[in-house]
């Protein structure tokens, strides 16, 4: 057997460490089981303030879930997004109208479809359950956009989730959803959609809080655990960023 | 019904915990099962999309046949779905058909309705796009006042301002001057804001696939 060595050694210690911290920090929640202190995220308050009004008003739940690759780098944005999506159908199931969920991408539109049914199993609603509820509209960005538009306008949806890895097409999107009077909360792993949604969305989720969903949307203590690795993860590079610097500075400086 | 459930949590945390070990421990015997893992995966995403298709054509059906109210555009989805479905099946993606003696007097079907169809409708969703972008960037100061949102609107006038007097060649000193900012905010903020966006994306993506790999997270419905 080859051990790993070099670049390959750091990325598996760094993993090791991360896993062993998110495995205590789980453990510490579970048994500490109080309040969460997690930071505020505006986006998630105003969001568990819209499902709230949207079940109370009989309106339709839009979660678009992206055009992640699931076999490739997008999974990780398709798999928080399913977790926001779970969470978020599990609390709009009491409503008349269940959730609709779009993708542009096949294993999503499945997964989705099992997110969904999943949840309606777990608040016992399965009877619920609409398979026409998590579809995929298009293969491609565009057409996915474009098949997601007339989902905002034709289905009573008065809150849109747009959660997952989308380009700069999801302004279409956003745009409808204004159009038609709707809350909006999207977030993204693609850095120039993150710019457009900046401008274009209600409630822009930046960087690493769409993978925060979890947390927020109370989905277990590995969530609340995990994001509080993250942040310590975080601030460690940012030391060693500054450090690295404030060397190469010195280093420069010193005769 | 309750073991369904299990079996999944077992069958994606023991694929992405050996797919994940064998990345870093190349194991004598065992070299093609992490490309095995990967390839079924994409194997599977294939289906699913085959899966997704006839799925968005069946609601498009219903659409129809109950005679909604914009029914007519499932309509046109419907015909160009099956038209496709059909040119590219029946005769294969690279079937050419010839209508004259000349060798430029052939029409590939299946490629000449993405070149002439697809292409130019996404082409013009495109330019959708770039109004649709202005017209949010004009509507951010309405929505969300703060100083970030100032920032974010001078970066974009200053970017648009750099790109359109240094292609048009217009002010020919002020747009040096208006270029060498824009450079600049590309090259030095832009940069490390998308860095740090980046490394956010990274711990979390890094802390989701653990998750599903301790079975703690199961948004795949299991």
């Amino acid at each position: 057997m080859n051990l790993p060595v070099g670049d390959e050694l750091t990325a598996l210690v760094f993993i090791v460490i991360f896993l062993s911290f998110i495995i205590v920090f789980t453990i510490y929640e579970r048994v500490r089981s109080g309040g969460r202190n997690l930071r505020d995220i505006p986006a998630f308050n105003a969001l568990i303030r819209a499902i709230g009004l949207s079940v109370e008003d009989g309106t339709r739940l839009h979660v678009s879930l992206g055009s992640s690759d699931m076999a490739g780098e997008g999974s990780g944005a398709g798999l928080a997004a399913l977790t926001i999506l779970e969470r978020v159908a599990r609390t709009a199931s009491v409503s008349d109208t269940p959730p609709v969920v779009t993708s542009g991408e096949g294993v999503l539109a499945v997964l989705s479809r099992q997110a969904l049914s999943g949840a309606f199993r777990a608040v016992e609603a399965s009877e619920q359950f609409d398979p026409n509820q998590g579809r995929m509209t298009g293969a491609t960005p565009f057409s996915y956009a474009a098949g997601a538009m007339p989902v905002i306008f034709d289905e009573q949806v008065s809150t849109n989730i747009l959660v997952g890895n989308f380009g700069p097409e999801i302004a279409l999107i956003t745009e409808a959803a204004d159009r038609s009077g709707g809350f909006t909360l999207a977030g993204t792993d693609n850095t120039p959609a993150q710019a457009v949604l900046y401008a274009a969305a209600q409630e822009p989720l930046i960087g690493e809080e769409l993978y925060a969903g979890g947390a927020y949307l109370r989905a277990g203590n590995a969530h609340t655990a995990s994001l509080r690795v993250q942040d310590i993860f975080r601030w460690l590079i940012i030391a060693f960023i500054i450090g690295g610097g404030v060397l190469r500075f010195i280093q420069g400086v010193a005769p | 019904m309750r073991r369904l459930p299990l079996l999944s949590t077992v069958v994606a945390a023991l694929s992405g915990g050996l797919a994940l070990y064998l990345l870093f421990f190349q194991i004598p015997g065992l070299a093609g099962l992490r490309s095995y893992l990967l390839q079924s995966a994409a194997s599977l995403a294939a289906l699913a999309l085959i899966v997704g298709i006839i799925h968005l054509l069946t609601v498009h059906l219903d659409k129809l046949i109950a005679g909604e109210e914009r029914a007519v555009y499932s309509g046109v989805l419907v015909f160009a779905l099956l038209l496709t479905f059909l040119l590219a099946f029946a005769f294969g993606p690279n079937f050419s058909y010839s209508y004259g003696s000349d060798a430029t007097d052939r029409i590939e079907p299946a490629n000449w309705l993405f070149q002439y169809v697809q292409t130019p409708i996404e082409i013009s969703l495109m330019a959708l796009l770039s109004i649709s972008l202005l017209y949010a960037a004009g509507r951010l100061l309405r929505r969300r006042v703060n100083t970030f949102s100032v920032v974010f609107l001078i970066s974009v006038v200053i970017a648009l301002l750099g790109s359109s007097l240094v292609a048009t060649g217009g002010f020919a000193g002020l747009s040096d001057a208006v270029a060498t900012v824009s450079q600049w905010v590309a090259r030095v903020p832009a940069v490390a804001g998308a860095r740090g966006i980046i490394l956010g994306v990274a711990l979390g993506t890094i802390a989701t696939g653990l998750r599903i790999i301790m079975g703690s997270d199961r948004p795949y419905g299991g």
